[in-house]
């Protein structure tokens, strides 16, 4: 897979940075994705894998075989969010991920799935 | 590469659950929260929060921010419902707007030990027009108040629900949900 250059962006290095140095190295130093991702885009694998993956790409690759969040993905991957964006978009790229942004309504005046909602809730 | 089907993808619903430093938040999310209560990092570089408001040292470092969900899947409407902890200090409010894009609605929590903390919470909410509800966290040996008390301190307006609740346990977060999801429906207008 071709890895996007590092561009523009600023590689954040300073002596107190610690445990950002790694995330970094992840995403080669850049902080913004090439795809637009929401914290709770959802992010499934496709058939497709392709050669020349760092094992980040992988790990990721397999917490969406079914979808998952943005969010998910970071949390069990110990990265923050805008690294992990960087990777998911990479792999989005390569046509190894698909992706679906979240609606942009917040359905707070939808009826039907606030019901559903509240049925959904009673049972815990 | 976009999919727009429905059948693999579930619905997606967002809550927020708000409040000041120490109230209960991450406890909250984890005792409604199917899963582990998951928590990420974000990034703060010193664009998102505005450089004026920094000293030079912070200036030039990246931090991050915890950020904690929790999810609650409704398989039989196809439903995935969403909770984050918002961060509570107030130099990452710059994150509140991500988060409450696309937002149901908001669980403000409060400690009645010390109601001003939930302020910019209701502040927040009450500008973006976000439909959020108060629960109070009763700790142990906190004095009890009168939710109408409660109201007065906070100036909330009369429509504003507040329930009472123990973020630590799930059935009474799941009550508290509810109770959102039911002031959020006396909002709708509903089918004619
Ligand atoms: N007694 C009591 N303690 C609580 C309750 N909710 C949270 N705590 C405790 O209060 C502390 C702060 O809670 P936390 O969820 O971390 O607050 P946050 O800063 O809002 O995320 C933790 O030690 C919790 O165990 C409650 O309802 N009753
Ligand atoms: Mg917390």
């Amino acid at each position: 897979m071709n890895m996007p250059a590092a561009g523009d962006d600023e590689v954040w290095l300073d002596d107190d940075a610690g445990p950002l140095i790694r995330p970094y190295t992840v995403s080669a130093g850049r902080t913004r994705p090439t795809v637009d991702l929401d914290l709770l885009s959802l992010m499934i694998a496709t058939a497709k894998t392709p050669k020349g993956m760092d094992p980040e790409h992988h790990k990721a690759l397999g917490l969406c075989r079914t979808p998952t969040s943005v969010a998910e993905v970071s949390a069990h991957m110990r990265l923050p969010v805008a690294v992990t964006k960087v990777l998911l978009a990479d792999l989005v790229d390569c046509e190894a991920m698909a992706t679906r942004a979240p609606r942009s309504t917040s359905g707070a005046t939808d009826r039907v799935l606030l019901e559903k909602l509240l049925d959904g809730l009673q049972r815990f | 590469m976009a999919y727009n089907d429905s059948e693999v993808f579930p619905t997606q619903v967002k809550i927020l659950i708000a409040g000041g430093f120490g109230v209960g938040k991450t406890t909250f999310v984890g005792a409604a929260s199917e899963i582990e209560p998951l928590n990420t990092e974000e990034l703060i570089t010193a664009a998102s929060i505005g450089v004026d408001s920094l000293s030079g040292i912070e200036e030039k470092t990246t931090t991050t921010v915890a950020l904690d969900f929790g999810r609650i899947t409704i398989e039989q409407h196809g439903i995935v419902l969403y909770l984050f902890g918002t961060p509570g200090q107030e130099r990452f409010w710059f994150m509140w707007d991500e988060l409450s894009a696309g937002a149901l609605g908001a669980i403000v929590l409060a400690d009645t030990r010390r109601l001003d903390a939930c302020f910019e919470a209701v502040d927040f909410f009450e500008s973006r027009g976000i439909h959020f509800l108060v629960a109070v966290n009763e700790f142990d040996g906190s004095f009890h108040y009168d939710p109408e008390e409660v109201r007065a301190a906070l100036e909330l307006h009369p429509r504003v629900p507040i329930v009472l609740c123990d973020a630590r346990d799930g059935a009474s977060t799941t009550a508290a949900l509810r109770s959102l999801i039911q002031h959020l429906l006396t909002a709708v207008p509903s089918p004619s």
